[in-house]
């Protein structure tokens, strides 16, 4: 039986090293908002393609309530559960085997794609503003994905460093650009009052801000990839919910200004198409510099993003490796760097493959799907966790408000998000979930044979209530 | 409960399971993408006269999209190439069955697995 040990730093699983303790609070805002903060510099944008500029706005605010939603429970759970997979321990301990499996799936496909659109948007990035025909983006996606992949090879502290100070920057960025657009007075630069008018502002009406919805998931996903770094955080119960929730608070602000500023200075046909709608914004100021600035952030933003979610999603897969989930082949630590090297190795090609065939929206669309599946386990799980383990039952690190509405909030909004993907996107949605359907088959009727039963549950926990 | 005692999985079994893993987020992945499942499923409402006037743009807009790049020529596949929200019932009833489905699945067999962990960690103790 594997039995945790912590010894200073290091957490040893039975005979085997494992991650290193090192990371505090601001490594894991780092992580959040790391990943996330690409969002603002491309993909929020076509919710304006679905549903109008209004539209953006309207689930900017709604979105971020769900997102708000799963923050408070994610925070929750993860500082009881402090494991690295987060959402995968926690369904691992809470729901099952099965469930943990699909949400370590869920994981990976939602950070590998995202890491797929990073690599596309820097290439595409670079093209466009090297304006040489004949360019393609190929050279400089591979370059992206490689050298990332390499960055994480070698240490997580490292990794998560360089994330600190490129995300710091990316939007540091937007908050120059805010202010130097005069945000208090309309005309000058900023003209709101004539890109959003009453005729234009909810091209669809009200279904088009339902579907809306499905890009608006954009602004905000892979928040709740701070808790990945679980085993890794030297106080979890702390940096966790604190890291998690003052990354959504950066988050909320940054997503609110870059509506405003972008909505002000682009019609909304054009607003919902762009893949830079930062650098566009920063071109149509007329300033070189904001201009440049721009340029420079969403590359750093798409690096940041695609370094966070390399970390993300090669830790899922080592988890499904070390539970005998998949070959337990995926589990092994690197001796000298301590890091889940096989696991970052495995998805290397597979996110270089998927960059290469597919575009930006869809990549963004692959990812959206498995994060909502995700975010709709998390909302039955924390139910589930109240029931079977009661306030007081066990020591939380943080305990949410307002239970159970934060989770019905949450489950709600997933229902809506799933009918804005079926609005536009309804195939990819059903082609998605019969791929874990099957795969789950897989999982239950053959490769859980090799799994240990007790050895999966690893924390100090009694009997759950009920059985 | 008596402990149990998963088989030893040799390297050519671990492989073979790592081909199927593979294989299957490949074909969920590219498949979508080769059957045109994936990508917005958005058409084109020509119009005979492109004009900025004709294609919905004020004086603002235009300007904007001129220093854009754009004619009305040019913009005019962009600002008319539209979604159609039509609700389609039978796949949006195919939609909600696999989705439901499949949670149902999940939390059912996770549910029966569970308990095996659970009964297999505590009767040890």
């Amino acid at each position: 039986m594997t039995v945790a040990i912590e010894t200073g730093q290091t957490v040893i699983h039975g005979d085997r090293v494992s991650l290193l303790r090192v990371l505090g609070p601001a490594h894991v805002w780092a992580l959040g908002v790391g990943i996330v903060l690409v969002g603002e510099f491309t993909g929020w944008n076509f919710a304006a393609d679905k549903g109008g500029a209004l539209a953006a706005l309207i689930v900017c605010w709604i979105v971020g309530l769900l997102y708000t939603s799963v923050a408070m429970i994610d925070s929750e759970v993860t500082s009881t559960v402090a494991a690295a997979g987060g959402q995968y321990a926690q369904a691992k301990h809470i729901v099952g085997p099965l469930m943990a499996f699909n949400v370590a799936l869920f994981l990976v496909f939602a950070y590998t794609m995202l890491e797929v659109s990073d690599a596309i948007l820097l290439g595409d990035t670079i093209v466009a503003k090297a304006g040489v025909e004949g360019l393609t983006h190929n050279s400089f996606i591979a370059a992206t994905i490689v050298v990332l992949a390499w960055l994480n090879y070698r240490g997580v502290l490292m990794t998560l460093n360089v994330n600190f100070v490129i995300t710091a920057v990316a939007y540091i960025s937007i908050i120059i650009l805010f202010f130097s657009v005069s945000p208090w007075t309309q005309g000058a630069v900023l003209k709101l009052n004539e890109l959003v008018t009453p005729g234009n502002a909810l091209p669809y009406g009200w279904i088009g801000v339902i579907a809306a919805f499905q890009f608006g998931i954009w602004y905000y996903l892979g928040i709740e990839g701070t808790t990945q770094a679980a085993e890794e955080v030297r106080s979890p119960a702390r940096s966790l919910p604190y890291g998690t929730m003052a990354g959504m608070i950066t988050l909320l602000i940054a997503a609110a200004m870059t509506w405003y500023v972008c909505a002000s200075l682009m019609p909304w046909e054009y607003l919902g198409i762009t893949y830079y709608p930062l650098w566009d914004a920063g071109k149509l100021t007329g300033s070189p510099l904001l201009e440049n600035l721009l340029f420079i952030a969403t590359l750093l933003a798409a690096l940041a993003s695609a370094n966070g979610c390399i970390n993300d999603a090669a830790r899922a897969w080592f988890s499904l490796g070390r539970d005998r989930y998949l070959p337990s082949w995926f589990s092994a630590v690197h001796p000298k760097y301590r890091t889940p090297y096989r696991s970052i190795l495995f998805l290397l090609p597979i996110a270089l493959a998927f960059a290469f065939i597919a575009d930006l929206n869809q990549a963004i669309t692959f990812s959206i799907l498995s994060g909502v599946l995700q975010y709709t386990f998390m909302s039955i799980n924390i139910m589930m966790f109240r029931k079977k383990w009661p306030l007081g039952s066990i020591r939380r690190g943080y305990t949410h408000p307002f239970h159970p509405l934060p989770a019905i909030v949450l489950f709600c909004l997933c229902v809506v998000t799933f009918f804005a993907i079926f609005l536009g996107f309804g195939s990819q949605l059903i082609a998605m979930v019969a791929f874990y359907f099957l795969i789950s088959l897989w999982f239950h009727f053959y490769r859980y044979k090799f799994v240990r039963r007790g050895d999966q549950f690893t924390m100090p926990w009694p009997k759950p209530q009920g059985y | 409960m008596s402990r149990y005692i998963p088989p030893e999985q040799n390297k050519a079994g671990q492989v073979f399971d790592i081909a199927v893993v593979v294989v299957a987020i490949f074909v969920a992945l590219w498949l979508p993408l080769k059957l045109g499942l994936a990508g917005a499923a958005k058409s084109i409402d020509a119009l005979d006269a492109k004009t900025w006037d004709a294609l919905g743009q004020n004086a603002t807009m235009a300007a904007i999209w001129e220093k854009l790049g754009y004619t009305p020529e040019t913009a005019h596949d962009i600002i008319q190439n539209r979604f159609h929200y039509i609700i389609d019932w039978p796949t949006l009833i195919i939609m909600a069955v696999v989705l439901i489905g499949y949670f149902v699945f999940l939390f059912r067999a996770s549910d029966r697995e569970y308990r095996e962990v659970i009964n297999e960690k505590f009767d040890d103790k």
